[in-house]
Formats: structure tokens, sequence, C-alpha cells
């Protein structure tokens, strides 16, 4: 059973990061093929960053994905916390109506976003589709992945501990800075990286809102008419590692962070999480 | 702690874009113009590994900044200019969605008092079917659509390969084929002698039927994944772009090229100007600029397709300028045809044709129905027992 059980994850790792190894192989291969080896070489990562078209997506990407993954926490974390505090039935019906942009087919919320905007910039001339359309639409639908990631976290709270701080004289809002949000930060960091990747690798939402905006998605689809550059893999390469050094840096530390909060309090086990 | 870490996370990401951030604040200071640029994918000479880039040159010379987006097809470029969300400058659509547009009239007559460059495009390539007195576009590139085959594989001798090699049982599993509704329609029309342009609907129910018999001869219907299903030996039999021979020629030295003697289709991608254009008058010196010959000679270079500018195809290297794939001898034009925009109703036909073809049946409606009820019928049973569902759960 057991060694059923590691043979089911080996499968499971399996397909999850074959792909990324091969994307990495190809990246150093010598040749444009996608399956013959033709020896080693780092052209591809040189060429990257003399390609303006590929740097400029890749600039409005990350901007975007910063600027939409820090609004959508922002917005999404005071929603969870109101949400919170209704009562049972309007709870219910406001957690649906934010998941709709989740469970709604992208296109259907790409093409809407489109005709919203479209129809804001020729009837009041503002909003021009680009970046700015691309930022709010991108919030948007990051918005209940940080809602969603949060309100677990807002449940496991523990209510006296906001209580307590009021009783020793904090002010509400004070309160909530000190004794709500260090709980729920592990929800809204990871509410956050959860719209940073969404919004990083959306395409078809970005191609109907984007204007004259490219982002990297739209970029590589671009390419594929002829052969996509091994620059894309040199490219996703670098995005990975990247993403994958943050991430072994974020949880060491909390691992560091929760022997040290266990070997300083040893019996009182404060909370579940 | 966790403050810290979120620290570190935006200020890591701040470091990463900072340099960016910076190059579009510089963008942004300069009071120049811009226009909008939209091409396809891998379409211009761009400045990698020492070859020329257009648009900074473009820059530097007239002062002028260009946004360059690029599209993957045609369709593709129509819906996004028809959006209305999007303004362009220059656009370089092929031949028939240059017809297409002129039709819905979505394109600026050109001034061609302005394009002094415009007497050095070959007359070959002025006048042509999609834009028949030359007052929408000057040609870009062009090409023809032969058969990439592989010598080794295919027994017959290159003269004697022709369209109908890829309906040869023979080649069964190792046949390539355009995953391109228009493209793979022109192929059968060709091989039957009939126009590519035809408006009788009967030429094209016979292309249509033409290509289901093809089908189980067919390996895979694919565009760019040629350049690898060729390369790997793992198909024999290819149709696709003549520009893009000397490419897959160098990935794999046994692949050979060749228009069959039926004749073929040639496609040019042309510069026009929408309508909508903020700036038209820097719009037209853009346009001039790449007919130009040094910038012409670079970009067909990096391209690989054929250039339609005369002095250009003087100073390309005589292996490609002499070279019957690249630029045929002048009497085999007689059997050329220029791909022409359809009649609506045309158009409509060949794409429920294509769907046929490819999935072998009319599009049911009544499948679709049956399993949307089937998955409403799920839902709604789910959902109206979820207590009894949960608590068996527990």
């Amino acid at each position: 059973m057991k060694a059923l059980s590691k043979i089911y994850i080996f499968i499971i790792f399996f397909f999850l990061y074959v792909p990324i190894a091969v994307l990495v192989f190809f990246s150093f291969n010598n040749s444009k093929s996608r399956s013959v080896w033709s020896g080693f070489t780092l052209k591809w990562y040189y060429r990257l960053f003399q390609n303006q078209q590929i740097l400029s997506a890749l600039s409005n990407t990350i901007i975007i994905a910063i600027v939409s993954s820090l609004l959508a926490t922002i917005i999404g974390t005071m929603a969870a916390v109101g949400i919170m505090n209704m009562n049972k039935l309007v709870k219910k019906t406001v957690m649906n109506i934010t998941n709709l942009p989740m469970v709604n087919p992208e296109i259907v919320t790409g093409v809407s976003l489109m005709l919203l905007f479209v129809f804001i910039y020729n009837k009041f001339g503002i909003l021009k589709p680009g970046m700015a359309t691309l930022i709010l639409a991108h919030t948007t639908f990051c918005l209940p992945y940080v809602i969603l990631s949060v309100m677990p976290k807002l449940r496991l709270m523990d209510v006296s501990l906001y209580e307590a701080a009021q009783d020793l004289g904090c002010a509400p809002a004070v309160a909530f800075g000190k004794a709500v949000i260090p709980q729920v930060m592990p929800g809204i960091l990871s509410g956050m990286m959860m719209a940073f990747t969404l919004s990083i690798d959306d395409f078809v939402i970005s191609y109907f809102t984007s204007g004259n905006t490219q982002t990297l998605p739209i970029v590589i689809y671009s390419m594929t008419r002829k052969i996509v550059s091994p620059e894309i893999n040199a490219l996703s390469t670098m995005l990975f590692v990247v993403v994958l050094s943050l991430l072994l840096i974020v949880n060491f530390k909390q691992i560091k962070e929760i022997s040290k909060r266990k070997a300083t309090t040893p019996t009182k086990g404060v909370n579940a999480n | 702690m966790i403050r810290r870490l979120t620290c570190l996370f935006i200020s890591t990401l701040f470091i990463i874009i900072l340099p960016f951030i910076f190059c579009i604040n510089c963008e942004a200071k300069s009071s120049r113009t811009t226009i909008n640029v939209y091409n396809w994918g891998e379409y211009i000479s761009n400045g990698v590994d020492g070859t020329l880039d257009i648009n900074k040159e473009f820059t530097k010379k007239t002062g002028i900044e260009v946004n360059y987006t690029t599209f993957q097809s045609n369709e593709e470029m129509f819906a996004k200019l028809s959006s209305g969300g999007a303004d362009y400058d220059v656009i370089i659509p092929s031949d028939y969605m240059i017809g297409r547009l002129i039709e819905n009239n979505m394109l600026q007559k050109l001034d061609f008092s302005k394009l002094s460059n415009y007497g050095l495009i070959d007359d070959k390539f002025k006048n042509l079917s999609y834009d028949p007195n030359n007052e929408y576009s000057v040609p870009y590139t062009w090409g023809l659509v032969g058969i990439f085959y592989n010598k080794k594989m295919v027994s017959e001798p290159e003269q004697e390969i022709s369209w109908d090699i890829l309906w040869e049982p023979k080649y069964a599993e190792k046949i390539l084929m355009f995953d391109n509704a228009r493209d793979a329609f022109n192929i059968s029309l060709i091989r039957q002698g009939k126009s590519i342009n035809s408006t009788n609907k009967n030429d094209w129910y016979g292309a249509g039927e033409d290509l289901k018999n093809q089908k189980p001869l067919v390996q895979a219907y694919v565009m760019d994944q040629i350049f690898d299903k060729m390369g790997n030996e793992e198909a024999a039999l290819a149709p696709y772009y003549a520009g893009d021979a000397p490419l897959l020629m160098r990935s794999n030295s046994n692949i050979g090229f060749v228009i069959p003697k039926q004749g073929t289709m040639m496609f040019v991608d042309a510069m026009c100007i929408p309508i909508g254009s903020k700036h038209p008058t820097e719009a037209h010196q853009y346009i001039d600029f790449m007919c130009s010959t040094e910038i012409a000679k670079a970009n067909i270079e990096y391209i690989g397709y054929s250039t339609p500018q005369k002095e250009v195809k003087e100073l390309l290297d005589p292996e490609i300028s002499q070279n019957d794939i690249y630029y045929p001898p002048e009497e085999s034009f007689k059997n050329i045809e220029a791909i022409k925009n359809l009649p609506n109703e045309i158009n409509i036909l060949l794409d429920s044709l294509w769907i046929e073809v490819k999935t072998g049946k009319s599009g049911g409606l009544v499948q679709l129905v049956i399993v949307l009820l089937i998955f409403i019928a799920i839902y709604v049973f789910v959902l109206l027992n979820k207590r009894k569902l949960n608590k068996g759960l527990k």
C-alpha cells in the first residue's frame, strides 16, 4: 500500500514537472527544433535581452500583474472581512456574486469587459483600452481568488484576540491591524501570489481588453505562425526560477518561524493553524 | 516577521521590474508621436543577432516612436480592428483580408505622392485582384505555396511531384496538411484544375469531398508543427510556404521543396492604413521607409520570404534571387493565382465544409443539446440532494 502511494505521488509529480523540465532543457538547445538536441548554448538567453518586443511585453505583463494583484489583494481582503460579518443569507448571496467572475467562462468575461470599455471610451472618451483597462480587468478576475483564500483564515481566526486588543485600549482600526491582519496574513499572501500568477498567464481576457498594448501571452501566441522561438523557453525558465526561489524563501522562513514559535511557547497551543 | 516577508517579496519584484519601469518612463517623457503598427508575429527584422532593428532605425531617422504589436492570423487582426478597442496606423494583413477590409470600408486610400519609394515595387505586384486599382495597399512580402518532401521517404523524382501526391495512399499517415481552411481548400481546387477564387458553390463542395477522401491519409492538420514533424522525419510530405524553406532545410538536409507544375497560389502581405488612424502622415512615412532599398533588404533577409521590391531583388544573394522557389521565372506566373476575398456566402460555406472535413460530420446541434441537458440534470440533482449526499459522506 505504501509502495502504491509512493508510485502515485511519483506519477503526479512526474506529470506536473516533466513539461517544465523539457522546457528548461530545450532553452539550452542550439537549434530551433523542439525535439532534436543539437548542442548546448546560451544564445537564446542572450537574444532574449536583445528582443525589444518580448521585453516590452514582459514589462507590461509584470507591471499589470503587480498592480492588479496588489489591488485585488487590498479589495479582496476588505471584502472578505466585510462578508465575514454579514448575516447568513446575505453572506451566501454576496459570496455567490463574488464567485461569479471565477465560474464565468473567461471568454464571456473578456468580451463583456471589452464591450464595456469600448462603450465607455466611445461615450466619454476616457479609459482608452490599454494598460489601464488591462489592470482593471485583471483585478476583476483575480478578486474572487483572493477572497476565497482569505475567508478560511478569517473563519479560523480567534475573534477574542481582536476583542482583547480593544479591551487593552486599541482603537478598532489599530486592533484590526495588530490582531486581525497578522493572523490572516498567510491567506492574504497566498491570495496575492495566486492573483499574481493568474494575471501573468491570462490570455483570453487580456486579448479582448488590451487595445494597442500587448502582454507576453499574446506575443507568444502571435509567434506560433512560424515557430515559437526558444527565446520564450529561456524567458519561461527565468520566470520559473524566480517564482520558485521566491516560494522557497517564503516557505523556509515560515518553517523557521513556526519552529521558533514552538520553542518559545511550548505549552500554549494558541491556535489550530 | 510576515510583514518582513511581504516587504521582501514586493521589493524583489520591484527590483526585477525597475529597469522596465524606467524604460517606460523614458518613453512616456518624450513628447514624440507614436504610431501603432500591427504585423504578423516574427515578421520583421528586430535587431536580434546583429540584424537591423528596423523600428529603432525608423525612430532614429524620423523621431517617430513605433508601438509594434503582432497577430497570429488575419482573422485575429480583423476581429481586433473591428472591435473598436484599438486604433492602428499601419497594418500588414494578407491579400484576401485586404479585400475584405476594403469591402467593409475599413481602409484609407493611400496618398501615393507621399510614397517616394513606391516606384521601386515590381509592377507584377501592383493592381492585384484583391486591390484592383491599387489604392489601398503597398506590398510588403509575397511567396508561393509548395510541397516540402523528405528525399529519403518519397520515391518520386522532384519533377514528378504534383499536388496529387498528397492524395497518394502509399504515403498514408505520412502526409501533413494545412490547418487553415482557405489554404487546404485551395490545394484541392488547384489539383482539380479549378480557380482558387471560384464563386461556384459546386467547386467548393467538390473540394470538400476531396479533402474528406484525403483525411484517412493525413497524419495531422498542422501549422507551425510542420517544422518539428518534418525535421524529425515523422512525416514525409507537407504543403507550406516557400519562405519557410531555408529554416526547414537547415534543420534537416534530406528535406526538399518543390512547387508543383499544376500551378500554385501566391500570397501577398501588404501594408495598409486603416480608417481611424490618428497619424496618417507618419503612417505614410513608415510605409515609405519600409519600401526603401536598404531597409527592405535587411528585412527580407531576416524574414526569408520574397520581396516585391525590384532593387532589393538585384542586391540579394544570387543563390536566392536566381532560385525558382523564391523568384519563379516570369512565364510560370500565368499558373500562379493570387488569393482573393470570397463572397460572404462562399466564406460561410467554406467554414462549415471545413468543420465537416475536420470532425467528419456536420456539426451536430442535437448531440450538443443532449450533452448539455444531461449535464444540467446531474447538476440539478446534486444541488437538490446536497444535504443527503453530505450526510452520506459524513
